[in-house]
């Protein structure tokens, strides 16, 4: 890697940084300032702009990079991953995407809220919303800190720093200043960007093994330094016990965590109907179901291209495998064409990072502000009701934007204390506290007649908190040589993940909470939202 | 937001390219395209003085509702039971069993590259079969008991 493709990268970079920013401009030149506006981008997406910006958004740098990076090390086991995050839009699609689009107006927790008593469920969703954002977004940023030092060479501290600092600057912006409209662009562009370039790279590497996949592979097992046994599963998870039950339970976590992920949520407010939401739904599922079958080509050609033993070398993690790929498929180090190629996938991971970064922002500041600031504020003014129109709302969307820069704050120093750390389980984590707290509580209040307000309440704090729990008492943060404090031994639970344990918990003590219940469920209540939900009655 | 509903929604429904493929399908639209079966909503005289919450009970209640309920439920469960079912699967035999899954099927490819690949299938499979169940069971019959709720809850007080 030398200066060519740095310079060039450089200026791919400040070139998507500029549209991005102009994007954000163009949008708010007439902005209105309403919750409608701001959440929701104006509801009125088609079905085909709302999947690529669902893409945008699904599609982290961990997927584009990492995935194809864990096939070139560990061949078979890496495309366990990308099984599992497709998967995990059936559960989408089927369960959540039109009754959500149908009940709720702008979070999570408006489809719990509309059946239960507002105030403690709001506080709880809110909680456990603004939790998943939080890790998901370190571990972007800091992600993003150590790719784009790697990427441009640079590995100093500071050039570490300034990376992390300038993405949670940027999406800052973007999320305060155009809110949903320009984080909906701004990932729509992205998708396009990824798709093209993982187009190219597939189309590409098939083209050097004459279209023929028997030979990838092949030359792959070859390359890779195992053989047959790098076309099977267990090189990486087939160890001990506790390995293969920490991909079950990291597998779990996948499949029912992104239909808990806010973030994900928020998209179908998008749409004007729940209809609309489906077919963005089955756009997604095309778009990032095609995306992981050229992740799988990428990875296992970048082992069979490149070897196995050079993106180790390059990167421990694999994370370089698709660069070195491009380097290689565009000349070879050294040429123009090599370097081009380089360039772009680089911009195109960072074109990634920085579209997920801001639909996450976006959503939990939806969170803050929506959720917990105007349940909190409701008990400071008079009423229980009423605070809803009117003034109220300009004001909470000004607690929104205010609420973005904040946790841009905290992101930034978040990402920068956990600089040197390991991070990547922070994703699986996210996921894991997903599906735990946030799952089971929407699919309760969605399809359980008797579920009541304890039952939800309980069923996310018994949810969030074993999760977080366990992961302190787990390898992952001490113990083990890549833990967060490697010195000290303090780990009781065996598991990375902790789904496998946490995710059944949540669900159970959503199901203790409303049995032990002493109010009786509200059947009004429940037969508002089943009709709301199937319907589209009274939808917004 | 009850005050927006009306005018916006009507509004929104002219203006959506995407309303116009509704109920489309050629083979079953006699049997299913049309409205589902039961009694008509409640008429303008018993939506007189009564509360939202009464309301909404009572479309609950109503024959077409049951109905629209009844094949999202019977799509949906049996659906999620066996992807979810299937998944796991793969994944317990991916990490249990990777002497069954390194078994060669043709040439480079092996069992596990068989299931994965199948997995990848069987969800663009699903996500097709369930669009078209909605599209063609439910959706007509749906929009029909939306439009009839809002008219009921409309005069409604809350």
């Amino acid at each position: 890697m030398n200066g060519d493709h740095q310079a060039l990268a450089l200026l791919l970079f400040s070139a998507f940084i500029a549209v991005t920013l102009g994007i954000t401009t163009w949008v708010s030149r007439n902005r209105h300032g309403s919750a409608e506006e701001f959440y929701a981008g104006g509801r009125l997406f088609s079905p085909m702009e709302n999947g690529f910006a669902i893409a945008g958004d699904y599609m982290s740098a961990a997927s584009f990079l990492g995935i194809s990076g864990l096939i070139a090390l560990y061949g078979y086991d890496g495309m366990l991953y990308s099984v599992g995050f497709l998967v995990a839009w059936l559960v989408v699609l089927l369960l959540v995407a039109e009754l959500v689009r149908n009940c709720g107006r702008f979070t999570l927790a408006d489809v719990v809220a509309a059946r239960m008593k507002e105030r403690p469920v709001r506080i709880a969703a809110g909680t456990s919303s603004v939790t998943v954002s939080v890790l998901y977004l370190v571990a972007q940023m800091v992600g993003a800190g150590s790719l784009v030092a790697l990427l441009l060479g640079g590995t100093s501290e500071a050039a570490r720093s300034w990376t992390v600092i300038g993405v949670g600057a940027l999406m800052v912006i973007y999320v305060s200043m155009g809110g949903m409209r320009a984080t909906t662009w701004i990932q729509i562009v992205k998708a396009v960007l990824l798709m093209a370039g993982a187009i190219a790279m597939t189309v590409l590497v098939l083209m050097r093994f004459h279209g023929d996949f028997d030979q990838l592979l092949d030359s792959a097992a070859a390359r890779s330094g195992h053989g047959k046994d790098f076309l099977a599963p267990g090189l990486r998870y087939g160890g001990d016990w506790t390995a293969r039950l920490d991909f079950i339970s990291l597998g779990l976590a996948l499949v029912l965590g992104t239909a808990g992920l806010p973030h994900i949520l928020s998209r179908f407010y998008t749409v004007p109907t729940a209809r609309a939401a489906r077919r963005s739904v089955v756009w997604s599922i095309g778009l990032i179901g095609s995306f992981y079958l050229m992740t799988i080509v990428l990875g296992f050609g970048a082992a069979a291209v490149v070897g196995t033993d050079e993106v180790r070398a390059s990167n421990a993690a694999g994370n370089t495998a698709v660069p070195l790929l491009a380097l290689d498929l565009g000349g070879g180090a050294g040429s123009t064409g090599g370097a081009v190629l380089f360039a772009i996938m680089a911009a195109v991971a960072f074109a990634t990072i920085l579209a997920v970064v801001a639909g996450i922002t976006l959503a939990s500041s939806a969170s803050v502000a929506h959720d917990l600031y105007a349940t909190l504020r409701r008990r400071r003014a008079a009423g229980p009701a009423g605070a809803e129109d009117g003034d109220g709302r300009y004001s909470e969307v000004a607690v929104a934007r205010i609420a973005a820069v904040g946790i841009g704050a905290v992101a930034i120093a978040l990402g920068l204390l956990a600089r040197d750390l390991n991070v990547a389980f922070l994703v699986g984590l996210a996921f894991a506290v997903a599906a735990s707290a946030n799952l089971p509580v929407l699919l309760y209040s969605l399809f359980w007649r008797n579920f009541t307000t304890r039952g939800a309440v309980w069923s996310v704090y018994g949810g969030l908190v074993p999760a977080v729990l366990l992961v302190l008492v787990s390898p992952v943060v001490s113990g083990s040589e890549r833990s967060f404090f490697p010195g000290v031994d303090f780990h009781v639970f065996p598991l990375e993940n902790p789904g496998l344990v946490s995710i059944p918990l949540g669900f159970l003590a959503g199901w203790i909470g409303t049995v032990v219940s002493s109010e009786p469920p509200d059947a009004a209540k429940h037969a508002e939202t089943e009709v709301r939900a199937l319907t589209g009655a009274g939808a917004v | 937001m009850e005050k927006q509903e009306g005018p916006d929604t009507a509004q929104v429904r002219l203006e959506d390219p995407w309303y116009d493929a509704l109920a489309s399908g050629w083979s079953d639209r006699d049997s299913t395209g049309a409205p589902a079966p039961g009694a008509p909503l409640g008429g303008e005289d018993l939506t007189a003085g009564r509360s939202a919450a009464d309301i909404y009970l009572e479309v609950q209640r109503s024959e077409a509702f049951q109905e629209v309920r009844a094949r999202y439920r019977r799509f949906v469960v049996p659906a999620s039971a066996a992807f979810l079912l299937w998944y796991l699967a793969y994944v317990v035999a991916a990490t249990t069993a990777p002497g069954l899954m390194a078994r060669p099927v043709a040439g480079a490819v092996n069992v596990a590259m068989v299931a994965g690949l199948a997995q990848f299938l069987t969800t663009f499979l699903l996500t097709w079969a369930y669009t078209r169940h909605a599209r063609l069971r439910r959706d007509r019959a749906a929009l029909d008991l939306r439009w009839d709720t809002q008219e009921m809850t409309r005069g409604a007080g809350r």
